[in-house]
């Protein structure tokens, strides 16, 4: 396949996973803001952080993080790339670039997740009717992993999406923990103030893990058990150890198709073997800040490997 | 009522109207999920926009579609010819049956392919015949499109929606079968692979890319031949072949089905600012390391200005009469044409002769005082840009409306493949229907539909 083609499945994948991600954040965002309204423009903030659109807000916007202002800005600003508009426009895009290599399923649920989307953003979205919308996002991002799951040849196009979906994801789900991180500070904890509910449940919410993380460890809210979960858990699919495993597999698969081991490949074995075969404990003690730093830059320079050993580009 | 007609109107009548505007609504919304779409030049928003589809079928008899398959394939065969013989030896200069500096002082003349033997000898692998229907057996080509013709997906799409909205009308009525095209585009391509081809020859559709107004179509093509949909910064020259980047390397090209004008082709050869194409290829394409579908400089035989030439070229090669007639076609180069021209303007149709897509045109009985005073500055100021032609009173199908049938308009543009095993028409073609009461303009950009087009089996 064209390596343009295989590029363009791999940002398709990738814009869709960061709309989802994005509503999600937002959502989160939206409830803490709703509880806290004392605390409301700080988390705002840290959303925006998060979501690597804090500086683009405030050069538009200046210091004023209000609710409307930020969920505006996140969801439909033209000018905002990462625009939950933008980010579909763009899988969009990608995809009818690829269109030859999409079953007409796939297709079709993207270009009406896009349909759909414009119409809903049309105008600013009012307060009451956001978790409408934001689940309407999700419904149709839903839509379109169905028809990919079900109609995809399994071939290595569908392999590049897949890298797509989980480098993005575990870029979304340690930037998260690269914002709240001071909130799982052991140390924190150890001085007796029990981790914030209403925070740490924001951190499970934009994750859509609160749930499976009571099921998991029960009433017990431990900044360790969290970051475990988020981290190591293989069994959470927005954890790092989960979505390393996957790109892993991914990549291993293209290297048996390609009969020629991409130093990607490599990269991703690494990445599970060396930073997420190891004890919370360890991580915590080596300082959990640093750890997230560094996931996040191996993570980006697998993304630029990938790019490289498959010719997405000149 | 026409003959062809009769079953489908007995099923129509027995329909429930509210029904048949039900599915109407639901073809609509099939498009716009399918992305069918097209973009407008020059629209403020410059957004995709629907072809309105109307579900009316045109339906053609099995003699008809006989008689007029074969002057389409005389004519494609005419064109083949003339465009051999004007980038060769000539002959038809040199027996003054076509004036010498209508080709020399022309635009679309390409003096690159002076000499040059594409692969197979075929110069318009994929060419559309307009036609348009005057009385029942009235039929005349209104322009020849011998660069890259566009429309096919929307004649295939057409069907298929057809196919899904009203299935129990193709177990009523034998059709001819549209759905081979691509099969055949893709075989007619491969038949004519440059002499580097070694083995199966690999096809690939060359798009300017997703803005393009007929990307759909690109993307359409190239996913059902099977073939890799390449835009410019996707092949390089090496080794004397264009190659495209796969995830893998570099991998040679055959056979390259462009959707990009000729200037845009190499900006080594042609156009420098050119990004759309690839440096180098021109020269690949002469030393026999690639298959150009259609050939560079094709743009000569369907130029405006030599379709009034028409039936005396057809006629130098084939030695035969035209089978359809041309539209009667004033030069206006020609200062006596001109004179005519400028005393009947009001009921003329005047073209540019490089134009293409209706724009830039008058129809003068549709246009008012104002637009006929400004038109005629212009065709006074440059007059060798236009020809003109009668307006023809062209014959109209019936077309679903809100208050039932109504007559509207349309034209006819079969598609021809050619290959050296031969010509291959697909029965039918793409009817573009003018959705404006009285409206001759059948064009997309100018609000044109298009109708599923039926070839009756015999």
């Amino acid at each position: 396949m064209l390596g343009k083609t295989a590029g363009s499945l791999f940002w398709m994948a990738r814009y869709l996973e960061r709309s989802e991600n994005n509503a999600r954040l937002i959502d989160a965002g939206f409830r803490i803001a709703l509880t806290r309204s004392s605390t409301a423009q700080a988390e705002w903030r840290s959303v925006l952080v998060t979501a690597g659109q804090d500086q683009l807000f405030r050069d538009a916007h200046g210091e004023d993080y209000s609710s409307s202002r930020v969920v505006d800005f996140m969801l439909r600003d033209p000018a905002n790339p990462s625009s939950i508009l933008s980010v579909v426009k763009h899988a969009r895009d990608n995809a009818r670039t690829a269109r030859t290599y999409l079953t007409r399923e796939v297709w079709e649920a993207v270009n009406t997740s896009w349909m759909t989307l414009c119409a809903d953003l049309k105008r600013q979205v009012r307060e009451d009717d956001l978790p409408d919308t934001l689940t309407a996002i999700r419904q149709q991002s839903a839509q379109v992993r169905g028809a990919f799951a079900g109609t995809m040849l399994r071939n290595d196009g569908y392999n590049f999406a897949r890298l797509g979906t989980f480098l993005e994801r575990a870029d979304n789900t340690a930037r998260i923990l690269d914002v709240k991180y001071y909130l799982l500070l052991p140390s924190v904890a150890h001085i007796g103030t029990s981790i914030d509910n209403v925070q740490w449940e924001t951190i499970l919410r934009s994750v859509s893990a609160h749930r499976a993380y009571r099921w998991l460890y029960g009433a017990e809210i431990s900044a360790l058990k969290i970051a475990e979960f988020l981290i190591l858990y293989r069994q959470l699919p927005r954890s790092l150890a989960f979505c390393c495993d996957k790109m892993n597999s991914n990549l291993g698969w293209l290297h048996r198709s390609y009969d020629e081991e991409p130093e990607a490949a490599r990269m991703a074995s690494s990445m599970c073997r060396d930073r997420l075969s190891r004890p919370i404990q360890a991580i915590f003690d080596a300082g959990l800040h640093e750890y997230i730093t560094e996931f996040l830059s191996a993570n980006a320079a697998l993304a630029r490997q990938i790019e490289r050993d498959f010719r997405f580009v000149e | 009522m026409r003959p062809p007609y009769r079953d489908f109107c007995d099923w129509f009548e027995a329909e429930d109207v509210a029904r048949i505007q039900r599915k109407a609504q639901q073809a609509e919304a099939f498009f716009r999920t399918t992305g069918i779409t097209f973009n407008v030049y020059g629209a403020d928003d410059a957004d995709e926009r629907l072809i309105p589809f109307d579900v009316v079928p045109r339906i053609i008899a099995a003699s008809e579609w006989r008689r007029l398959s074969r002057g389409i394939e005389q004519r494609v065969r005419a064109l083949n010819a003339f465009l051999h013989d004007i980038y060769h030896r000539q002959e038809i200069l040199r027996a003054g049956r076509v004036p010498v500096e209508l080709i020399a002082r022309n635009e679309a003349f390409l003096p690159m392919m002076m000499g040059m033997d594409p692969p197979g000898g075929v110069y318009t692998h994929i060419s559309g015949i307009d036609i348009v229907r005057t009385g029942a057996n009235e039929f005349y080509v209104l322009e020849d499109n011998a660069r890259t013709p566009s429309g096919v997906s929307y004649m295939l799409e057409n069907r298929e929606t057809m196919l899904q909205m009203f299935p129990e009308l193709f177990a009523k009525i034998d059709i001819c079968e549209v759905s081979d095209y691509p099969l055949n585009l893709l075989k007619s391509l491969a038949a004519c692979a440059p002499p580097a081809c070694g083995g199966t020859p690999t096809v690939a559709v060359l798009t300017p890319g997703i803005h393009n107004s007929a990307y759909f179509e690109h993307s359409f093509l190239a996913d059902q031949m099977g073939a890799e949909l390449v835009e410019g910064h996707d092949l390089r020259v090496g080794a004397g072949r264009v190659a495209m980047r796969t995830t893998r390397g570099y991998t040679p090209i055959d056979v390259l089905y462009r959707r990009v004008d000729d200037d845009f082709l190499d900006p080594l050869n042609f156009r420098p600012d050119s990004m759309l194409g690839v440096p180098g290829i021109w020269d690949v394409y002469r030393a026999g390391g690639i298959t150009i579908a259609n050939a560079p400089g094709t743009g000569i035989a369907d130029d405006k200005a030599l379709y009034s030439y028409m039936p005396d070229i057809i006629e130098f090669y084939t030695g035969e009469k035209a089978l359809l007639p041309n539209v009667p076609t004033w030069r206006c180069s020609d200062p006596e044409h001109l004179r005519e021209v400028l005393d009947k303007l009001p009921e003329l149709v005047v073209k540019e002769v490089h134009g293409s897509g209706g724009y830039g045109m008058l129809v003068g009985p549709a246009a008012s005082k104002k637009d006929i005073a400004a038109f005629r500055k212009k065709l006074e100021a440059n007059p060798g840009n236009y020809i003109a032609q009668p307006t023809l009173s062209l014959s109209t199908v019936p077309i679903f409306t809100k208050a039932g049938l109504a007559p509207r308009h349309v034209d006819l543009r079969p598609f021809v493949l050619m290959s050296p095993q031969g010509i291959r028409i697909t029965p039918g073609g793409l009817t573009r229907v003018a959705m404006t009461k009285g409206s001759l303009v059948v064009n997309s950009s100018q609000g044109g539909g298009t109708k599923d087009t039926w070839v009756l089996e015999d």
